[in-house]
């Protein structure tokens, strides 16, 4: 990187990019035939077609989200975004076949090295589509499927045709619909019966492209008895344009299967997050999202699971850095639909430089479901006077047997921790680093341990240069 | 060969510190050379905990007259980082609690910043491990967060472990032994007795029975923000016995 492109950088340690070379760029500007342009591009079965075109009407007559950041909303200007762009031909297996430059960029990442150490199969998206695809052989043999979702739909319709969207209806929210008209990469995952994924399966998103708009769609299904530990990471370059990330995610976690998905979204805060979550968890499954939102301009994202089977359990650690310039609007929503069932929230967020972190939260308790149990703490974290928290809980409790909990704090970094810190030998940054770690504390223990100490470092990094 | 002078690490003259514009102390004078012991004892309030953070650079308080030098060198450029990397160390009288941060990972972070050619890997490990079987310091307590739950004993034991590894020129101890029952006292003693050969050591106490277990070299009585009456162990066992008042009246 040119000694002119860190400089626009500054602190991001991500923010570089490389040269865009598209095999494929559609022009600018969303359109019913750019949808079907896409389709068409991916041989896609007409089923798929119909519910891009279906979902595209409904996004062009929805209307924006009223609640939320909506000056930010408002400003996205969905003609100045590229829909897809191609950067390869292929999806390769080898790294060695992956064009150099998207290579080099996965290696400064650090992909593949992890990939050798640690993780059982990785898919590399950059821009709209999987560059990079590999599992490990063991798992390819015990029947578990990790495929890019394009590949995904050509070599299992039938499996994506019976579960696509079923999580996430195309008219859930306007950028559900968006995202099912324009889908394009995201992973497919099927776990048999039994089978236990026991390392971490892993998906890396990457936006090189200006003002491009990236919407992965991930459907993972973990058949009865079965478990798998997703792991997701995204960054992209700064620029002062803005790019467009919205995802859709659906996770069904049948009898008795565990699904956990880790996220790390680390964007550019140029980059708009707009994601859509929820995993359906049958009897006695559990659903584990583990959400950490630390860049992005604008984040909306509140993981959610629907309970539809007794002895189901929820699962959802979040945590938000709002920095200068940034709005995490994040939290989690569970609904409890079956008796006994059970869930943890547990949110955590930090604003500093004038940030603004909200967390949103819904509880629901039908009538029916007897004997549920939910425990949610969120916890804010406030750095100086020009940084701001909210919180908006909402709780719908349909019958009077629900043990419930809640707490909420939020507290300010104390004098007396700083002089504490900083008489063993710490700056002031290094104190507010630390205290900023421990706070997160909770999150990152649920991490892999490689991405427990990269986020640290991230966190110090943050902190770094800011105090004065 | 007499003794040979040895070599001043902390030099406190005409101090007068206020908080808030409310006056503390007024003209207190203390020098302390390396391996020596000095207790100062005073009623609450008479600005024993304020001389200690004062020293420590604690930001709430301002040096209205008078110097602070620590090994030669005037204080008052020192940001409060830069003192503890020069060697000094407080024991503080409530160490605050940091939640989330292990005790572990705390020490050796603390540990790489203040020493200037600080233990690694296994070495920090070893040194880290005797200087808790030292104070009879269980391993648990490395993975527990930095005096979160902490009962009042452990959390001196905290500082007293955090001092035995920082291995500071000078250290301010300000009431580590209140709260503390017999056996607690007889280890906090220990870390104490250890490190003072090599330091300057100044303990805040109010009472007379950490003394039954460190010898001090000189006891200071403090009133109003001032030292006025120095003597040797004795004095400990004086004011303990008399109080304060006939020390109001001298003055």
């Amino acid at each position: 990187m040119s000694e002119e492109a860190f400089e626009a950088v500054g602190d991001y340690r991500y923010g570089f990019h490389d040269p865009e070379n598209a095999t494929i760029r559609f022009d600018k500007g969303l359109s019913e035939q750019v949808v079907r342009d896409i389709s068409a591009l991916k041989n896609e079965p007409e089923w798929m077609t119909d519910l891009r075109v279906k979902a595209y009407r409904h996004f062009e007559a929805r209307a924006m989200p009223d609640w939320g950041n909506c000056n930010l909303l408002e400003s996205i200007n969905f003609e100045n975004v590229t829909y897809f762009l191609r950067s390869s031909d292929q999806t390769e297996k080898n790294w060695d076949d992956v064009p150099d430059d998207i290579k080099n960029t996965f290696d400064r990442l650090g992909i593949p090295e992890a990939e050798q150490k640690w993780l059982g199969g990785v898919t590399a998206q950059y821009e709209s589509e999987a560059v990079y695809h590999s599992i490990r052989e063991d798992l390819e043999e015990q029947g578990v499927i990790f495929l890019d979702m394009d590949t995904g739909l050509k070599t299992h319709p039938e499996l994506v045709k019976k579960f696509f969207g079923t999580v996430v209806p195309h008219s859930d929210n306007k950028f559900s619909a968006l995202n099912t008209a324009v889908w394009s990469g995201g992973s497919f995952i099927y776990v048999p019966k039994g089978i236990h994924v026991e390392m971490p399966v892993q998906a890396y998103f990457r936006i090189n492209a200006k003002n491009m708009g990236q919407f992965e769609r991930t459907l993972i299904i973990a058949d009865e008895g079965s478990s798998i530990h997703y792991v997701e990471g995204c960054t992209a370059p700064s620029y002062s344009t803005d790019s467009l990330h919205s995802a859709v995610v659906e996770l069904i976690a049948m009898e008795g299967a565990k699904i956990r998905y880790s996220t790390v979204q680390n964007w550019s805060n140029n980059v708009y997050n707009l994601v859509t979550k929820r995993g359906v968890a049958h009897k006695n499954a559990t659903v584990e999202w583990v959400d950490g939102n630390i860049g992005s301009k604008l984040t909306m994202k509140y993981p959610s699971v629907l309970l539809k089977g007794e002895g189901a359990h929820a699962e959802v650690i979040s945590v938000a850095y709002a920095g200068d310039g940034q709005h995490q609007d994040a939290g989690a929503k569970v609904h409890h639909l079956a008796p006994n069932t059970t869930s943890n929230i547990l949110s955590k967020s930090i604003s500093k430089n004038g940030g603004r972190s909200s967390y949103r939260g819904m509880l629901q308790v039908m009538p029916k479901a007897f004997g549920c149990r939910s425990k949610v703490v969120c916890d804010a974290l406030i750095l100086d006077e020009s940084s701001r928290s909210d919180t908006y809980p909402t709780m719908e409790i349909g019958n009077s047997t629900a043990d419930l909990e809640h707490e909420a704090s939020v507290s300010k970094v104390s004098g007396d921790q700083l002089f504490y810190l900083m008489s063993r030998g710490f700056t002031e940054e290094e104190a507010m680093g630390l205290i900023v770690n421990g706070f997160f504390e909770p999150f990152t223990r649920e991490l892999p341990m490689e991405y427990a100490v990269e986020l640290n470092k991230l966190l110090e990094l943050e902190m770094e240069g800011s105090i004065g | 060969m007499g003794v040979a002078m040895s070599e001043e690490m902390l030099r406190v003259e005409n101090l007068h510190v206020s908080v808030e514009g409310t006056s503390i102390i007024k003209g207190l004078n203390l020098t302390i050379h390396r391996g020596e012991i000095h207790v100062i004892m005073g009623r609450n309030g008479a600005g024993k905990s304020t001389l200690a953070n004062v020293v420590m650079g604690h930001p709430a308080y301002e040096i209205t007259q008078g110097t602070i030098h620590f090994q030669g060198q005037p204080l008052e450029e020192l940001a409060v980082f830069e003192r503890a990397r020069a060697g000094m160390f407080l024991s503080f009288q409530y160490p605050a609690v940091i939640p989330g941060v292990q005790v572990g990972t705390f020490l050796k972070k603390s540990v790489a910043s203040v020493r200037d050619d600080p233990p690694k890997g296994r070495a920090f490990r070893k040194e880290l491990n005797g200087a808790m079987a030292e104070l009879e310091m269980d391993k648990s307590f490395l993975s527990r967060y930095v005096n979160d739950g902490f009962s009042g004993g452990e959390k001196k034991r905290l500082e007293i472990l955090q001092m035995l590894l920082l291995k500071p020129n000078l250290a301010l101890l300000d009431e580590t032994d209140s709260g503390l029952d017999i056996d607690a006292l007889r280890i906090v003693s220990k870390g104490i007795n250890k490190i003072a050969p090599e330091a300057g050591c100044l303990i805040i106490t109010h009472y007379q029975r950490l003394l039954d277990h460190v010898k001090p070299h000189f006891v200071h009585a403090m009133i109003d923000g001032a030292i006025v009456k120095t003597g040797g162990p004795e004095l400990a066992l004086e004011l303990e016995e008399r109080g304060y008042d006939w020390l109001d009246v001298a003055a």
